[in-house]
């Protein structure tokens, strides 16, 4: 097992305190006149995302989080998780819909995504930064309304809802930015 | 510029209150052997000073009486924003003078129109958490349990304490407007001398203003035996906790025997002076090449 030291504190140190996973998101060096110095710091809990301010003493030992990242194989989904599959060893794992969170509205079957394992646990999943999604729903735009930066919104095959150009169609596949939920472009026409 | 302004400020306050500026060495055989301050040792078994506070009290004990200086000090692994390793010390002395003249100094310096706050270590506690601390290490765990405060396995009683002042009472006396922080517990009288009329506490204060702990001040113990029985206590802390072993100053303790006379003296940060009046929070801002940039 890994030990880190206060002096080791830095933004994205991953550990672990009293069993739980925490990233830290801030840290400030405090030292009262004439006393123990200190490391404050603001840390998020891995698993719930729960942020809490902890301070460490000056040569204080904590445990290093021990985590893995695999890249998974997105199967199926039923209604209160989501399935994945080990590329390298063909495990598969279910991913309970609250760690899934946000990437849900960029899955779609047999997309391969990152997934972060602590100590065999899944803590979160990475979808890649873009993805090809088709559109189920949209539409036609007003006729007429050829202003630049008219947008209308759109129906991905995963029930993600993105603003989109005009000539977007139903039937169109959409390249998506997964790190902000937007419209990049068309990449295949219906 | 505006911090030359101040630094003009600070002189002519001295000078108008019939100070000597005095200068001592910046390099030294002993930088103090307080467990928590880490002096940059230099070649040839020398320091680099981490307050010019010895050597200033060799001064009054032969004979001044009213002595300030300006100058830099140096204190390892000491950075952030409101720590630099290098910095710039105020300090200054009033032979026959108490802790109540150097409040007036400070408030002075300070440019306050009004007395600041003063607050007991005790009535700053029980405003924080309901209590006050507790004399004995289990004691002190009990009390960090019913604040809330986290606890590490090896922490001695001063860790213990130090938490919960770092936690829970340091933000609200910083938010409480310009305080004098007084009566320090006896166990951190460091260079203090204990009240006379409550000999659990120390004649000890720190200054907080603009949300900074800007200065440190002491009635000072002028018993030398006292003295190095503190040293000795500091030493087997240093001991105890792995750090380095630093010298005693003998010729310190030699002017103590040879008659220090009452006095009261303090050290204050002047670069947190300058950001508390210029409303800055970042140390940085008031250096011009801070450690990060040199």
């Amino acid at each position: 097992m890994t030990m880190y030291e206060s002096s080791d504190i830095r933004k994205g140190l991953k550990v672990v305190l009293k069993g739980d996973p925490y990233t830290v998101v801030d840290f400030e060096f405090v030292k009262p006149g004439k006393g123990n110095a200190f490391t404050r710091t603001r840390m998020k809990n891995m698993r719930n995302g729960n942020v809490v301010d902890m301070t460490f003493r000056s040569g204080e030992k904590f445990e290093k989080a021990d985590l893995e990242e695999r890249q998974m194989q997105y199967l199926y989904s039923d209604s209160d998780s989501y399935t994945f599959m080990d590329t390298q060893n063909y495990d598969q794992i279910a991913l309970q819909n609250e760690t899934v969170g946000e990437a849900k509205n960029y899955l779609k079957e047999n997309t391969v995504c990152s997934v972060l394992l602590f100590n065999g646990e899944p803590l979160g999943v990475e979808v890649p930064n873009f993805v090809d999604l088709l559109v189920t729903k949209s539409d036609p735009g007003v006729k007429g309304d050829t202003s630049s930066g008219a947008e209308k919104p759109a129906t991905l095959e995963t029930g993600f809802t993105v603003m989109v150009p005009l000539f977007v169609n139903e039937g169109d596949i959409l390249k998506i930015d997964t790190r902000d939920g937007s419209y990049v472009e068309r990449t295949k026409l219906r | 510029m505006r911090r030359a302004e101040i630094i003009r400020e600070i002189r002519a306050y001295f000078e108008g209150e019939g100070f000597v500026e005095v200068d001592t060495p910046v390099l030294v055989r002993s930088p103090g052997v307080e467990p928590h301050l880490e002096a940059f040792a230099v070649l040839g078994g020398l320091y680099l000073n981490t307050s010019p506070e010895y050597q200033m009290k060799r001064l009054l004990a032969a004979g001044f009486e009213r002595i300030y200086q300006m100058g830099h000090a140096f204190r390892r692994d000491e950075a952030g924003r409101t720590h630099n390793p290098e910095f710039t010390i105020l300090e200054w002395y009033r032979a026959g003078g108490t802790t109540d003249d150097l409040m007036r100094d400070c408030e002075a310096l300070l440019g306050l129109q009004t007395a600041a706050r003063r607050l007991s270590m005790r009535d700053a506690w029980r405003e924080a958490i309901g209590e006050t601390y507790a004399d004995d290490e289990a004691g002190m765990r009990a009390v960090c349990g019913r604040a809330g405060v986290r606890v590490a396995a090896d922490d001695d009683w001063e860790a213990l304490f130090f938490r919960v002042f770092v936690e829970r009472v340091e933000p609200l006396v910083k938010a409480g407007g310009p305080t004098f922080l007084t009566h320090y517990p006896a166990r951190m009288a460091a260079l203090a001398r204990l009240w006379p009329d409550d000999p659990t506490c120390a004649d000890r204060f720190e200054l907080y203003a603009g949300g900074h702990e800007i200065a440190n001040a002491f009635g000072e113990l002028t018993d030398a035996a006292e003295q190095r029985r503190r040293f000795e206590a500091d030493l087997e802390t240093r001991r105890a906790r792995g750090l380095p072993h630093v010298p005693i100053d003998e010729r310190f303790l030699a002017a103590l025997l040879a008659g220090l006379p009452p006095c009261a003296g303090i050290a204050l940060g002047v670069d947190r002076l300058v950001m508390v009046r210029l409303g800055l929070s970042d140390i940085r801002d008031v250096l011009a090449f801070p450690f990060d940039e040199i």
